[in-house]
């Protein structure tokens, strides 16, 4: 108190005058749900994950209706495509015969002096090497110069540049005749870059000298196969050299050519749908035995939250298997249902504990206590009173019960111990994708991204709407 | 105490009567039956052999006394498909290996999640608070699937850079084996842990008997230990049980990935195989486990912190 009032006149000393409307409420009155939300609304990180939830489901119920690509589509010329936006395959025609390359003139094959010189020189590498025609994923046809000397000549084919003769890579094939110099490769070809090498042989000894070429393979399709993939509406639609636009993989394709995307969509509604339906299910008996439990009170009570511990005692990953392996799944069944099944009877106890003592706490409150001394009926009390003051704890928990549900799922499908093949689920395409993981990483980056993403926006919105709903519970951050 | 103890011991045994009653009951629910095989085998040889095992007795309550009675006896029975080895047996082989991995997870986990959580409430919205936070929400929310395939590949690309194997990929043998699958397992519940902690130590940051401390002079690294930590620990004791399972159950994924010959793959492969007697065995001692780790560290708790020492 350093520091004096400036300047105070008399007007400052003047008694108050009542205002009447000093009590009165200037606010409107918000009920608990709307300061719930005001305070939801107020958390970025909740809204964030609001946010996220709602375009993972969107992503599941309307993605495959805007994307209409079927998941279980195998498309075998397609294995294991890094992610490409727009995708296009070259129509040819079916069964084209290549009659190689056969020169009349060459210099000339090897004498029978050559052959028994014990001193004889190794044999050059092909001068040059180029392709012939388009090289696609359907053919790639290659043709080099002569050698002198050579009774014919071996092709490999690499992934990489050799650099050495031991990495040559896969032994295509090998012509018969020195003046045979061509080759065509129709051997298991994806859209990729080849190095493919020649090496030249006298008869008896290959040559360690070789020529390499760089190929660039592009996508190509028959006409009957676009035909019958729908590609093209007819056969007059297009002719062999034209370029038909094919589905493209946003997110790649797996290791049966099967489009991720799709895969992904469908597998989301897999996770999600295990991930929600199991934890509603168990929440809402949990709820209401526990509810009952609380309400009941005495041996009752005893009883049944006896047999809850004893649920909650049994190892929950073990039986979570041992239900699944008991309801056994015949052939053709998704194995959904066993595993929604075995959740929830796994995991109401949790639930039905937590609304018990909830219920317990609330019984004994000076307003259930004055409702009832009003002659209020127990459903009265029950709806009035009971549920929605745990309705907030109900809720929370529901919340953080579904990445748990969703991490069971991904666990088991990994294992491969959740959903059965080929229905996609994010767990089983993690586990798919981990085998490749080296060549292809988008297989196993994608679904475990979404499962991470997922189980964090359902943790967030979780944190969020304890902070919300329950100011006991509220973190303490 | 002891009277506790006692007490809660008969409810254990209690509660592995259970869980042995539910492993019968979910493996006689098992589609297909134990004996049969592609093997054509003539109906004399079929009840003798049904005779030999007791599946000609009624289920209940016959086959199911035998079953408990064997199991009272910590006899488990004999291998379905592994020739000539009692489930006892591959117990006692897989049991050590799972242990000594989920022991050295528990100690990652319970080291790492403490001290970080710990570092995170003292330097509280700073620099390290929010990288370990960012941190524990990455392991709370990749499956740890994701963790074992990224330390694979990091270990993998960590041998080829120095040009040497420092760690090895898989398989299990020596101590270097373990480091990483322990430090996988180990994650989840570390960032669990850590969150705990976290808030936990916030608590205990700003009470009375601190500031006393600090006001009597008591050196800061004393008061950290003696004070803060001692005090803010205690929650994180009560969840180690239920961690312990987590752990010991989390050990499926982590061994298989690591191709570790423990427990966890033990089990799941019984389960591929319709391996009967091995999957109700490993069932029932798994459950038995948890349920003795449980009461363990109840007791523990009991012991550390007297003002929750139950009667």
């Amino acid at each position: 108190m350093t520091d004096h009032p400036q300047a105070l006149s008399a007007a400052d000393f003047a008694p108050a005058s009542a205002r009447p409307d000093a009590h009165g409420i200037t606010r409107p009155s918000q009920s608990y749900w709307q300061d719930a939300w005001r305070r939801l609304r107020h958390n970025k990180r909740a809204i964030a994950s609001l946010w996220i939830v709602i375009f993972l489901l969107a992503f599941t119920l309307i993605g495959p209706l805007l994307w209409r690509v079927d998941p279980y589509a195998q498309n075998l010329d397609r294995i294991s495509q890094p992610p490409t936006l727009a995708a296009q395959t070259l129509l040819v025609e079916r069964g084209v015969q290549w009659e190689g390359v056969t020169l009349p003139q060459w210099p000339h094959a090897p004498s029978r002096e050559w052959l028994t010189d014990p001193q004889r020189i190794e044999l050059p590498a092909p001068e040059a090497m180029e392709v012939v025609g388009d090289p696609h994923t359907l053919s790639v046809r290659l043709r080099w110069s002569p050698v002198a000397n050579a009774a014919g000549y071996q092709v490999y084919r690499n992934t990489y540049r050799p650099t050495a003769v031991n990495e040559l890579g896969l032994p295509l094939g090998e012509t018969w005749a020195g003046n045979d110099v061509g080759y065509e490769d129709q051997l298991a070809l994806t859209p990729n870059t080849y190095w493919y090498s020649v090496t030249a042989t006298d008869g008896l000894r290959e040559s360690e000298q070789f020529a390499s070429i760089a190929v660039d393979v592009q996508l190509a399709t028959t006409i009957e196969s676009a035909l019958a993939r729908g590609l093209i509406p007819s056969r007059d639609a297009a002719q062999a050299g034209d370029y038909v636009a094919m589905p493209a993989n946003p997110f790649g394709t797996d290791y049966l050519g099967r489009d991720m995307l799709a895969r992904l969509m469908h597998g989301a509604r897999t996770s999600l749908f295990i991930g929600i339906a199991a934890p509603l299910l168990f929440v809402l008996f949990g709820t209401v035995y526990g509810a009952f439990a609380g309400f009941a009170g005495g041996r009752t009570d005893d009883f049944m939250m006896r047999i809850a511990d004893f649920v909650i005692a049994l190892p929950f990953l073990l039986f979570m298997i041992l239900i699944r392996v008991a309801s056994g799944i015949g052939p053709g069944e998704s194995g959904i249902m066993p595993l929604l099944m075995a959740l929830v009877v796994l995991s109401w106890p949790a639930t039905a504990r937590l609304v018990r003592g909830q219920i317990l706490q609330i019984r004994e409150e000076g307003y259930v206590q004055a409702a009832r001394l009003l002659g209020a009926r127990d459903h009265y009390l029950i709806l009035r009173h009971m549920v929605p003051n745990t309705l907030g704890v109900i809720l929370v928990t529901l919340t953080f019960a579904i990445p748990t549900a969703i991490f069971t799922e991904a666990f088991l499908s990994f294992i491969g111990m959740g959903v059965a093949p080929p229905v996609p689920s994010w767990g089983s395409m993690s586990n798919e994708g981990l085998k490749s993981m080296l060549n292809s990483p988008h297989e196993l980056f994608f679904p475990a991204l979404f499962i991470s993403i997922t189980v964090l926006a359902f943790n967030m919105l979780g944190d969020g709407l304890r902070d919300a709903l329950d100011a006991r519970m509220r973190s303490r951050e | 105490m002891w009277r506790y103890t006692v007490r809660r011991l008969i409810q254990g045994v209690i509660t592995v009567w259970f869980i042995a009653t539910a492993t019968f009951a979910a493996m006689h629910m098992v589609p297909g039956d134990p004996l049969g095989s592609e093997r054509a085998t003539t109906e004399s040889i079929r009840q003798n052999l049904e005779a030999r095992y007791g599946l000609d007795k009624p289920v209940f309550p016959d086959q199911y006394l035998i079953f408990l009675g064997n199991m009272a006896r910590g006899d488990f029975g004999i291998s379905f498909t592994q020739q000539n080895r009692s489930v006892n047996d591959i117990i006692r082989e897989a049991f050590p290996v799972s242990a000594q991995l989920g022991v050295l997870a528990v100690i990652f986990a319970a080291l790492g999640g403490v001290l970080l959580g710990a570092l995170t409430a003292l330097n509280r919205n700073r620099l390290p608070d929010v990288i370990i936070m960012f941190l524990v929400i990455l392991g709370i929310s990749i499956p740890s699937f994701v963790f074992a395939a990224l330390g694979q590949l990091a270990v993998v690309r960590l041998n080829d850079w120095t040009g040497q194997s420092l760690l090895p990929v898989a398989g299990w043998g020596t101590f270097q084996h373990m480091l990483l699958p322990a430090l996988v397992l180990g994650l989840g519940t570390m960032a669990f842990l850590t969150r705990l902690m976290r808030s936990s130590m916030l608590e205990v940051v700003n009470t009375d008997y601190v500031r006393t401390a600090r006001a009597k002079g008591v050196p800061p690294l004393r008061v950290f230990w003696r004070h803060q930590l001692r005090n803010a620990v205690l929650p994180v004791i009560t969840v180690l049980g239920p961690a312990i399972a987590a752990i010991t159950t989390g050990g499926f994924v982590v061994e298989l990935v690591f191709a570790i010959p423990g427990l966890g793959r033990t089990f799941v492969e019984a389960v591929q195989q319709l391996d009967y007697t091995l999957i109700m065995g490993t069932t029932v001692f798994y459950g038995a486990f948890l349920v003795l780790m449980v009461i363990l560290v109840d007791i523990i708790y009991g012991w550390v912190d007297p003002r929750v020492r139950l009667g």
